[in-house]
């Protein structure tokens, strides 16, 4: 079998001189959907924001290994141009800069990097539409601020517009389902099933075994105190819901 | 590649960080440095003026005496005293007899110049709709003269007048005498003041009654001469019910010495006339450590003098190592309509001190002051601006906003607004917010893919967006990339 598209070893890493990954051992193979469970403060969104690249996060040990590349040596954008993609728990608000001018900046940017053509105005247009429709997302949604006055839930679908305009290889939604209503989370679910493919990768960090109704992983793993304290198949994620993460919890 | 594509890259790549740094090396015409009575007539002699203006220049220099070390000193800028003696009030590239009647008499060198810097001087280009040059009448004034107004037949058969100012001295007297120093009178300030006596070039506008004038008409300054000042005045008129929309841009060479800029620019809207004037300031701003670079003080007012006209200022300020310019209005007519729109940005060790006065004379006259101020590197930023509502003034309304962006924390953003109501129905609103561009936002846009200079830009242009979309769309993209270029390094 050929490498895993995302391989992690033993990653540790610390926020303010305090250790929050602990040795994180994962790996997912392209095609693969994962889902990551644990409980709060556990380090789900640590390990995303260390495998986008955020500041703040050192890494103290360990390694990620990416389509055969040494993520952890690649600037955040550089991570983006490959392919790395990730849904914010808490996404930024940019006033002033319109949600169309914002994707495709950022998609052009991408190509840019990959000696990619850039995509005009007008095709941008033509898939930002469609993607919208599929999503059942106003098309007022392109003339609006950057999650500037979203509500929480219009913030995590926007997450999901851009994920499905930039066409990652590895995405990581982190905990992407929290506020959203019932309708919404179909309707996000239905976008994310839309991604799923032979060649990308989805990390799906997420609390409730309600998403995974919807979106349904190939494995589950658990996060606790900073480690993979299990994993398994989809029956894990049901055992959770029932038993809670007592058992994991640090003495 | 076409030749004003490369020679753009060739600047860029030649002069750095900086890309309108290089200097023209012609041969150039200069007064004796330091300044006197004698000096004032050199130039008044140069420009062949008639005895009226000589005498108005010489009243401008014994009011300049008499202001002598009244530089206004409460602007939050410091710097080393002036020594005016030192500085040279007049170069001009050097020509055979009268000034260039048509482009093919312009020297060679200097046409290059203003194809490097992207300015369309030769029309047949702008016609054929060559990239990056609109429609859009130029002015060319390089250090104290103008070399080339572009356009000038086609403005005239609709009876605007588009010239240098010296050449609207000699072929419309009446207009040049009735309004220079109307609107800022030869003892306004000190800088205004020296401004009067030595002013070497600029442009004139007249637009006649009920004309429309039919395209964006645009002086282009540049500053070239070693140890010159340049002291433009630029002077427009909008007859009644008329309307004009004038852009100004500006660049000079990168040196290490300081070189200082004091124009005057009046605008007179009559009767329903509206006047639109748009700057896109990129003087050099001196290098990190704050060596070099242009003092630009500057002293602009427009006064709405009919009912129902209206004058609206948009500035974009990148350049010059300190900025000291409140363009105002004077709102005289009822119902008259002041605007001021600034994107002013300290980035290196910039000082801007900038603003503007809205002095309310009117019935029912309104203004709206939209500023946004954006320190960066060490740069010192101050948002000064005064609000005035007269006692006859029943029924005037302002809304003023300023915001500042703070890039790192070396920085520093200021806001002093005045407000003086002497009217008791006037309606005064002032909003302000200070904010940062934040580690989250930043992280947010490289993770989707942009580089950090990209994200900054992004943000900072997101910050500017009332103010840029006032902008004709000619300076709108300039602005937008000159923002991001005045921000390079901004982030670490
Ligand atoms: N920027 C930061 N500064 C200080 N502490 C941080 C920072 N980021 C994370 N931490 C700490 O690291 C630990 C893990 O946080 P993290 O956000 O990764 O948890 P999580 O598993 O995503 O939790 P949740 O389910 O609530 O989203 C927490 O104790 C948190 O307080
Ligand atoms: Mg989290």
């Amino acid at each position: 079998m050929s490498e895993p598209l995302l391989t992690i070893r033993n990653l540790r890493a610390s926020v303010d001189d305090k250790e929050v990954l602990k040795g994180i051992d994962l790996s997912v193979a392209a095609g693969e959907v994962a889902a990551i469970m644990g409980p709060n403060g556990s380090g789900k969104s640590t390990l995303s924001n260390v495998l986008a690249g955020r500041d703040g996060y050192e890494v103290t040990d360990g390694e990620v290994r990416y389509d055969g590349q040494d993520l952890l040596a690649m600037e955040p954008e550089e991570r983006a141009a490959t392919g790395v993609f990730m849904a914010f728990q808490y996404p930024v608000e940019i006033p002033g800069v319109v949600n169309a001018t914002f994707t495709r900046t950022a998609l052009n940017a991408q190509r840019k990097a990959r000696d990619e053509s850039a995509i005009d105005a007008i095709d941008f247009l033509k898939r930002a539409r469609a993607t919208l429709a599929r999503l059942e997302m106003d098309e007022d949604f392109l003339r609006r601020d950057v999650n500037a006055g979203f509500s929480g839930g219009e913030k995590k679908r926007n997450e999901i517009f851009q994920m499905a305009m930039l066409e990652p290889r590895l995405a990581i939604l982190d905990e992407t389902d929290s506020g959203l209503d019932i309708d919404a989370l179909r309707i996000v679910a239905t976008g994310v099933n839309a991604m799923r493919n032979p060649e990308r990768a989805l990390v799906v960090i997420t609390h409730y075994q309600r998403l995974l109704e919807y979106v349904v992983p190939d494995s589950v793993h658990v996060l606790a105190d900073g480690r993979i304290a299990r994993s398994g198949d989809r029956e894990l994620a049901l055992e959770l819901e029932r038993a809670g993460y007592a058992a994991f919890q640090p003495a | 590649m076409t030749p004003l594509r490369e020679t753009v890259e060739t600047v860029e790549r030649a002069s750095g960080e900086y890309r309108y740094g290089f200097v023209t090396d012609i041969e150039t015409e200069r007064a004796p440095t330091g300044l006197n009575e004698e000096i004032v007539r050199f130039i008044s002699a140069k420009k062949e003026e008639p005895e009226w203006l000589l005498e108005w220049r010489l009243k401008a220099f014994r009011m300049w005496l008499g202001l002598e070390d009244r530089e206004p000193r409460w602007a939050n800028v410091h710097f080393p005293k002036i020594d005016f003696q030192e500085a040279c009030y007049y170069a001009a590239p050097k020509q055979e007899g009268d000034g260039p009647a048509s482009l093919d008499e312009v020297d060679p060198e200097l046409l290059r110049t203003y194809e490097k810097l992207g300015i369309p001087l030769r029309e047949q280009e702008v016609l054929a709709g060559v990239a990056g040059a609109g429609n859009v009448a130029v002015d060319a004034v390089f250090d104290s003269v103008s070399v080339a107004t572009t356009f000038k037949d086609k403005l005239a058969e609709m009876g605007v007048i588009f010239c240098p100012i010296s050449e609207a001295v000699r072929d419309h007297p009446e207009l040049v005498r009735k309004y220079l120093g109307s609107v800022v009178p030869q003892g306004d300030n000190f800088y205004a003041a020296l401004n009067s006596a030595v002013f070497s070039d600029g442009s004139f506008v007249y637009v006649p009654k009920g004309v429309q004038c039919p395209m964006e008409l645009s002086t282009y300054f540049r500053i070239n001469a070693q140890g010159t000042g340049q002291f433009e005045r630029t002077l427009i008129i909008a007859d009644e019910g008329s309307r004009v929309s004038y852009l100004e841009g500006c660049t000079a060479p990168q040196r290490d010495e300081n070189q200082l800029h004091a124009a005057v620019v009046e605008l007179v809207a009559l009767k329903d006339a509206e006047i639109k004037y748009s700057t896109v300031q990129n003087w050099y701003p001196g290098d990190a450590e704050g060596k070099g670079g242009i003092y630009n003080f500057v002293t602009k007012r427009g006064a709405c003098r009919g009912a129902d006209s209206k004058i609206s200022w948009t500035q974009v300020e990148t350049g010059s190592a300190i900025t000291w310019k409140y363009p105002s209005v004077l709102l005289q007519g009822d119902r008259s309509i002041g605007e001021f729109y600034s994107v002013a940005i300290s980035n290196l060790r910039q000082q801007a001190d900038t603003g503007t006065k809205m002095i309310h004379l009117g019935r029912d006259t309104r203004s709206t002051i939209i500023s946004k101020g954006i320190s960066a590197g060490r740069g010192q930023q101050t948002y000064r601006g005064l609000v005035r509502v007269q006692p006859k003034a029943g029924g005037a309304r302002n809304f003023t906003q300023c915001d500042s962006l703070l890039i790192g924390d070396t920085c520093g953003g200021h806001t002093v607004p005045y407000i003086d109501v002497r009217h008791p129905g006037a309606e005064v609103a002032h909003e302000a917010t200070t904010s940062r561009i934040s580690d989250a936002q930043l992280f947010y846009c490289r993770q989707r893919g942009l580089d950090p200079e990209e994200a900054v830009s992004m943000i900072v242009n997101g910050f500017c967006r009332d103010v840029l979309q006032q902008l004709p769309m000619e300076f709108a993209v300039e602005a937008q990339k000159l923002l991001g270029i005045s921000l390079e390094g901004a982030v670490g």
